[in-house]
C-alpha cells in the first residue's frame, strides 16, 4: 500500500493541528479556543495575561504541548535515522543505550547541584543538564556501537545486547544519583525511567527546539546519502558516499538532540521504533520523504500520548513511557519475530 | 584506461596479491579467472577503488587514483557485486535511482529519471517498476543492481572515461540472463568505455572476453586474446583439471571441453 504522498503530508499536518488544539484544550482545566486567541493576543501586544485560564494556557499548557510535539519529532526522526545507519528495523535511541547514557548525564548535574556555588548555577545551571546529557548519551552510544562491533559489521543481536546492558548501566547510574541526590529539586528515578512532560517550560522549548531544528536540518540533508546506504555500506561506496564521515556525522547529531530532549522529559521508549514502521508501510522507505513525515508524526502521536497520560487518570498524571511502552513493546516483538527469528543473522 | 604498476596487497602476513601489473584498455572487454582463493575479487575491489591500502601505483586514465574523491570516482566507475541486499521495502524504480547519486544533489533530475527508464526497458524491468523489490527473486534482484549500475555510468562525464567492473555478478542468473549481462555489457564497449569482470565459467569468459587474465595464488599467470593464450596446458595449470580444446563452429572462438 502506498499514499499519494501530498494528500498524505496535508492530512497528516491538518491532524497534527487538531491534536495539538485539543492537548491544549483539555487537561485539569479546559481552555476554550477564543481563551487561547485572547492570550496570544494579550502575549503578542506584551500585555499581561487577565485571567487564570490565559495563564494557564501560556505558563503550562502551551509549553508542555510544544515540548512534547518536539520531543516526538526528535524521536521519531531518530529512530528513522539510527535504523537508516544499522540497516535494520529494530533500532531505536531508547534500546541502544543513547537515551539512558543522555538520563545519567542529566542525573549527575541534579545531583551534584547542591555543591555548586549560587552564582554558578544560576549562570551556567540550565546549560549544564542538556551539555551532560549529550556526553552520558554520546559515550553510551559510542560504547555500545564498538562493543557489538565485530569485523567493520554490527550484526543486530549483538548491538541489543550490548544495549540492555549499556541500558542497565546507565540506568543504575541513574538510580545511584537520584539516591545521592540532597536537592530536593532532583529528579525521581520514575521521572528518568518512564518520562514526563509535567515539568514542562518556556526554556526547555527553546533549547529542545533549537538544537531539535539544527540537528533535524542537518540530518535531512544528508537524507539522499541515507537511502544510498540502504543497500550496504560497501555499495554506498561505489556510489560515491563517504560511509564512515556520514555515520558519524548522523551519529552525532542523533545523539545530540536526543540527548537534549531526554535530559529534560526522561526516557521515552519505543517511540523511534512505532513511527518509522507505521511510516514505511504508508509511504515507504525513502528518507527524503520519511524524516518530514516522521517530524509531523511524531508530534502527533507523542502528543496524542501525553494527553492521555493526563486524562487518563485524571486528576492524577501517569508518566508517560507507560503509555508508549505499551504500545510500542508488543511492536518491538512484532518486528524482531518477522525480521529477525528464524534468520541466521540474528 | 586503467593501468596498475606492481600491486601487492596483504592481509596481516597473507599475501593476497603479489606483483600485479596490468592495463586495461577502452573499447575492450577484460575478465579475470581463476580457481577459488585466487584473489580475483579482491583485484577487482581493489582496482574499483574499495580497497586502497595496498601498495604500488594504480591510474585512471593516467591520474593516481588517490587523486579522486569517492563521489568522482562513482561518476565514471561503476561495480555490479555478487550479491547485495536491502533491510527495508523499497521498490524497483527507487533501487534504480540509487545508480544516479553521483549526478543530482537532492532530487533527481529529469534527465536522470529518463536514464532510470532506459536502463528498466534493456533489462526488461517495465513490468517490475513498483513492485517491492524484497518480493523478487535472487536473479530479478540481481537484474534490478545491473540496471542500478548501468545507469550509474549510462554517460560517461564530458571528456572522460567510463568503467564497468563486474564482480561475478552472474551466480543466480539463468543461461539466458548471463548470456544478456554480458552482451549488454559488451555492446556499451566504445573508446570511452572499459569493461573488467571476474567470471566462474571458463565458456562464458572465453566467448566474451578481449583479454583473459588468469589469476591464481594471488599471481597474474598468463594474460592476452583467448585464441593466443589459452590451452589445455594453461588451464591444468591454473585450475589443476584435464580438458580438451576445440573451436566454436560458428563464432571459431575456443571452447573448453571437461
Amino acid at each position: 500500500m502506498r499514499l499519494n504522498n501530498k494528500i498524505f503530508f496535508i492530512v497528516l499536518t491538518i491532524l497534527l493541528a487538531l491534536v495539538l488544539i485539543a492537548a491544549i484544550a483539555f487537561g485539569a482545566v479546559q481552555i476554550l479556543p477564543s481563551e487561547m486567541m485572547a492570550a496570544l493576543i494579550h502575549w503578542f501586544k506584551g500585555e499581561s495575561n487577565t485571567t487564570i485560564y490565559e495563564n494557564v494556557f501560556i505558563q503550562l499548557r502551551l509549553p508542555r504541548v510544544l515540548l512534547c510535539a518536539i520531543t516526538g519529532a526528535i524521536l521519531a526522526v531518530s529512530g528513522v535515522l539510527m535504523q537508516g545507519l544499522f540497516r535494520n528495523p529494530v533500532v531505536e535511541p531508547g534500546l541502544i543505550g543513547t537515551s539512558a547514557g543522555a538520563a545519567f548525564g542529566a542525573s549527575i548535574v541534579f545531583s551534584l547541584s547542591p555543591f555548586m556555588s549560587p552564582v554558578f548555577k544560576t549562570v551556567l545551571g540550565p546549560f549544564l543538564v542538556p551539555v551532560f546529557a549529550f556526553m552520558g548519551g554520546l559515550a553510551a552510544t559510542y560504547l555500545v556501537y564498538s562493543l557489538a562491533k565485530n569485523n567493520k559489521r554490527v550484526a543486530i543481536l549483538p548491538l541489543l545486547l550490548v544495549g540492555m546492558a549499556i541500558n542497565a548501566i546507565g540506568l543504575s547510574g541513574v538510580g545511584l544519583m537520584t539516591y545521592v541526590a540532597r536537592d530536593p529539586q532532583a529528579r525521581s528515578i520514575t521521572f528518568w525511567n518512564l518520562g514526563t512532560f509535567s515539568g514542562a517550560s518556556w526554556f526547555q522549548v527553546l533549547v529542545t527546539g533549537m538544537v531539535g531544528l539544527i540537528c533535524i536540518f542537518i540530518a535531512f540533508k544528508q537524507a539522499k546519502k541515507l537511502n544510498v546506504l540502504l543497500l550496504g555500506e560497501q555499495e554506498a561506496g561505489y556510489l560515491g558516499v563517504e560511509v564512515n564521515t556520514l555515520k558519524t556525522g548522523i551519529l552525532i547529531v542523533n545523539t545530540a538532540m536526543v540527548s537534549v530532549a531526554t535530559a529534560f522529559v526522561g526516557v521515552i521508549a519505543f517511540m523511534g521504533l512505532i513511527v518509522p514502521h507505521v511510516l514505511r508501510l504508508l509511504i515507504g522507505s525513502d528518507n527524503r520523504k520519511l524524516i518530514p513525515a516522521s517530524i509531523i508524526m511524531g508530534a502527533l502521536l507523542l502528543t496524542l500520548a501525553d494527553m492521555g497520560a493526563r486524562l487518563l487518570l485524571a486528576p492524577a498524571e501517569m508518566p508517560i513511557g507507560i503509555i508508549t511502552s505499551i504500545v510500542g513493546a508488543p511492536l518491538y516483538i512484532f518486528l524482531l519475530k518477522k525480521y529477525h527469528f528464524n534468520q541466521n543473522d540474528l | 584506461m586503467i593501468s596498475a604498476e606492481q600491486i601487492k596487497y596483504s592481509v596481516g602476513t597473507k599475501n593476497i596479491l603479489n606483483n600485479i601489473s596490468v592495463e586495461f584498455l577502452p573499447g575492450t572487454c577484460n575478465l579475470i579467472i581463476g580457481p577459488n582463493g585466487s584473489g580475483k575479487s579482491t583485484l577487482i575491489k581493489l582496482l574499483s577503488g574499495e580497497i586502497n591500502n595496498f601498495d604500488g601505483q594504480l591510474r585512471y586514465n593516467g591520474s593516481d587514483i588517490k587523486n579522486y574523491t569517492k563521489l568522482a570516482l562513482a561518476a565514471s566507475r561503476a561495480v555490479l557485486s555478487q550479491q547485495t541486499e536491502l533491510s527495508f521495502p523499497m521498490t524497483v524504480e527507487e533501487v534504480v535511482m540509487l545508480g544516479r547519486n553521483p549526478h543530482f544533489e537532492f532530487n533527481p533530475s529529469k534527465k536522470d529519471v529518463e536514464i532510470v527508464k532506459e536502463v528498466m526497458a534493456l533489462l526488461d524491468l517495465n513490468s517490475f517498476t513498483h513492485r517491492n523489490y524484497q518480493t523478487l527473486s535472487g536473479g530479478e534482484k540481481q537484474r534490478v543492481h545491473y540496471a542500478r549500475v548501468l545507469a550509474q555510468i549510462w554517460e560517461a562525464p564530458k571528456g572522460e572515461q567510463r568503467y564497468l567492473f563486474l564482480d561475478e555478478p552472474l551466480n543466480n542468473l539463468d543461461i539466458y540472463y548471463q548470456q544478456i549481462f554480458l552482451s549488454i555489457a559488451v555492446s556499451l564497449l566504445n573508446e570511452t568505455t572499459t569493461l573488467i569482470g571476474v567470471v566462474h565459467d571458463i565458456n562464458i569468459a572465453l566467448g566474451y572476453a578481449d583479454q583473459l587474465f588468469f589469476l591464481k595464488d594471488g599471481a597474474l599467470i598468463k594474460n592476452g586474446a583467448p585464441e593466443k593464450i589459452v590451452d589445455a596446458i594453461l588451464i591444468k595449470e591454473v585450475f589443476n583439471i584435464d580438458t580438451q580444446l576445440m573451436l566454436h563452429p560458428s563464432t571459431g572462438k575456443p571452447v573448453v571441453l571437461f
